[in-house]
C-alpha cells in the first residue's frame, strides 16, 4: 500500500511538472519552430520587421508588456500600435490559431532571441489567463 | 471610413524609386501621376480574401477568418451554414467562386482550411454548394488534401475556370517542401483540375498512373495565390509565392513539373540557400520572376475599355510592398512594371468585375473599385 501510494504521488509530481514547468530551454527550442512556420514571413529572421507596418521584435519595447504581447498573438490587433515610440498600422497583425502552449513557446522565443534577454519564463496558464484582447 | 482615398504617389513613388540591388529587370516604375480614383465599396473586413461578382451591384466575399458575405443594397450580410475553417496561420476560409452556370443553378464553390478526416491539424479542401439568398444549402465536400498538418503555411488557394467545364484550384505544399511538392502521389504544391461535378476528367494527367492523386494538373509549386484564364486566349495563368527572392508566373500546362524545390530564383529567408539550380531538364521555368519577392497575392487581367492605357494588362497585388502592380506583358514576356495606389495596404485580391471595373481587396480595408478620373 505504502509503495503504491509513493508511485502515486510521484506519477501525479510529473503530471504536475510536465504541465506546468515546460523548461525554459525546451520552450524556447520549441517556440523557434513556431517562430519559423508562422512569424518568420513578415518579422524576418533577425526580427528586425519589414516595411514600415510590420514593427521589429528586436529590441522592441513592446515585448516589455507581457500582458498585450500575449494579447495581440492571441487575438490580434486592431488600430495602429506604438513600437519603439514609432507608429505601426496593427491591422496586419491577426491572430494565428496558436494555443496557449505554443503561445508561450514562442514569446519565449522571441524573449531570448537576438540582442532580447529575458530569462522570465511564460507559462501556459500566464497565456490561459488572458481571456479578452487587451 | 473616408468615402475616397487619395494617395500621395509623389512622395511614395521616390522613395521606392531608389533601385533595388539585384532587382530582376524589368525594374519596377513609379506611377507617373494620379488619373484615377479609388472609393471603398465594401468596408470592414480585416482580410477579404476572396470574391466573385454575382452582378456588378452584389459581391460575395470571404474573410480569411471564416466569414462569407454577401454585399447586397449597401450592405454586407454573413451567409450561414459554411463549413467550419480552420484559422490558423495563413489558413482560414481562402477564395470564393460562382458556378459558370450560377445563374440557373445558384452553386459556388469555396476553398477552405479545413481539419476534415484523419489527424491532427488540417489541410486545403474544396466545397461546392447551393447559396439561397444568404443560406448555404446542399454542402458538398469535393476535395480534401491529406495529410492534415498543425503547420501554417502555404494553403494556396484560387479557384478558377476555363471554357471547358473544367475547375481549377491550388493548394501550396504546406511546409513541407522536401516531400510534397515533387511528388505527385501526395497532395501540396499542386494545381488540380476537376471537372465542374467533382469528378476527375479523363484527360488529367495522372488519370490512369498508379498510385498518383489523379486531380493533379500540375505540379512542383510553392505556394500559388494567383490563378487566373486570361479571358483571350483561354490559358490558365498563376502565380506563386516563391522564397526569398523567388515569387514566380508561370503557364501551368498539364502533367508539367514547375521545379519546387529542386530549381528556384530564390533563397530561404534566413539568407542560406535552398538549391545552386535555376534550371533543370524536366522542369519549366517562370516566364517571370520577382526579385525582390512582392509576396503577390491575386491576380487579373484588365480587358475592358474603361482604362484604355491598361488594356490587356496584368495586374497582381503586392502583400508586402502594399500596392498594386501592373505589368506589361508581350509574348509571354514581362516587358513593363509599374507600381500602382502604393501604400493603399496589404493588396489581398484583384478582379476585373462584369462592368470592366478594377476591384482589389485590401487588408484593414475592405473591397475597393478603381475608377478614372
Amino acid at each position: 500500500m505504502r509503495m503504491f501510494l509513493l508511485i502515486y504521488i510521484f506519477s501525479l509530481l510529473g503530471i504536475f511538472f510536465s504541465i506546468q514547468n515546460k523548461s525554459m530551454d525546451q520552450s524556447i527550442e520549441d517556440g523557434s519552430m513556431i517562430y519559423d512556420d508562422f512569424c518568420i514571413q513578415c518579422h524576418g529572421p533577425l526580427g528586425k520587421g519589414l516595411t514600415k507596418n510590420i514593427p521589429p521584435l528586436d529590441s522592441s519595447d513592446f515585448l516589455l508588456n507581457i500582458g498585450k504581447s500575449i494579447s495581440i498573438i492571441k487575438y490580434g490587433s486592431k488600430g495602429p500600435i506604438i513600437v519603439n515610440n514609432k507608429k505601426y498600422n496593427g491591422n496586419s497583425m491577426i491572430s494565428q490559431g496558436l494555443d496557449d502552449e505554443e503561445i508561450s513557446d514562442v514569446l519565449n522565443y522571441i524573449k531570448n532571441k537576438w540582442s532580447n534577454s529575458d530569462k522570465s519564463q511564460i507559462t501556459v496558464k500566464d497565456v490561459n489567463n488572458i481571456k479578452n484582447p487587451i | 471610413m473616408n468615402k475616397y482615398l487619395y494617395f500621395n504617389i509623389l512622395l511614395f513613388s521616390f522613395t521606392n524609386s531608389i533601385s533595388c540591388q539585384g532587382e530582376n529587370p524589368p525594374k519596377i516604375n513609379p506611377e507617373n501621376k494620379i488619373n484615377y480614383k479609388v472609393d471603398v465599396i465594401v468596408d470592414g473586413i480585416d482580410i477579404p480574401w476572396g470574391m466573385d461578382f454575382i452582378s456588378k451591384d452584389e459581391i460575395l466575399v470571404t474573410e480569411k477568418s471564416g466569414i462569407l458575405y454577401r454585399f447586397v443594397d449597401g450592405k454586407k450580410i454573413i451567409i450561414t451554414g459554411i463549413p467550419k475553417a480552420y484559422s490558423r496561420g495563413q489558413g482560414g476560409l481562402l477564395d470564393v467562386a460562382l458556378h459558370p452556370d450560377y445563374n440557373n443553378n445558384n452553386l459556388i464553390y469555396l476553398t477552405i482550411s479545413s481539419q476534415e478526416g484523419e489527424g491532427s491539424g488540417g489541410n486545403t479542401a474544396l466545397y461546392i454548394a447551393k447559396l439561397l439568398d444568404t443560406e448555404i444549402t446542399d454542402l458538398r465536400l469535393l476535395y480534401k488534401a491529406f495529410p492534415n498538418t498543425k503547420k501554417g503555411q502555404h494553403w494556396g488557394s484560387k479557384i478558377v475556370f476555363d471554357d471547358n467545364n473544367h475547375l481549377f484550384f491550388s493548394i501550396g505544399d504546406r511546409g513541407n517542401r522536401d516531400v510534397n511538392p515533387q511528388n505527385i502521389e501526395l497532395d501540396g504544391g499542386k494545381i488540380y483540375r476537376l471537372n465542374l461535378d467533382g469528378s476527375i476528367p479523363n484527360d488529367n494527367p495522372f488519370k490512369t498512373k498508379r498510385g498518383a492523386k489523379s486531380a493533379v494538373y500540375s505540379y512542383g509549386h510553392r505556394n500559388p495565390q494567383g490563378l487566373v484564364i486570361h479571358p483571350e486566349t483561354g490559358v490558365l495563368w498563376e502565380h506563386e509565392h516563391g522564397p526569398r527572392g523567388g515569387d514566380e508566373i508561370n503557364l501551368p500546362e498539364k502533367g508539367k513539373n514547375y521545379g519546387w524545390p529542386i530549381i528556384t530564383y530564390g533563397i530561404n529567408y534566413i539568407g542560406t540557400t535552398i538549391t545552386d539550380k535555376t534550371a533543370a531538364p524536366g522542369m519549366e521555368q517562370p516566364i517571370y520572376y520577382w526579385k525582390p519577392s512582392i509576396a503577390p497575392s491575386g491576380m487579373s487581367f484588365s480587358t475592358s475599355d474603361i482604362y484604355p492605357k491598361w488594356k490587356g494588362n496584368l495586374f497582381v497585388g503586392s502583400l508586402v510592398f502594399e500596392y498594386l502592380e501592373r505589368l506589361v506583358i508581350e509574348n509571354n514576356k514581362v516587358v513593363y512594371r509599374e507600381k500602382l495606389l502604393d501604400g493603399i495596404g496589404r493588396v489581398r485580391n484583384v478582379k476585373q468585375g462584369p462592368d470592366g471595373y478594377l476591384y482589389l481587396g485590401v487588408e484593414g480595408i475592405g473591397i475597393v473599385k478603381i475608377s478614372p478620373l
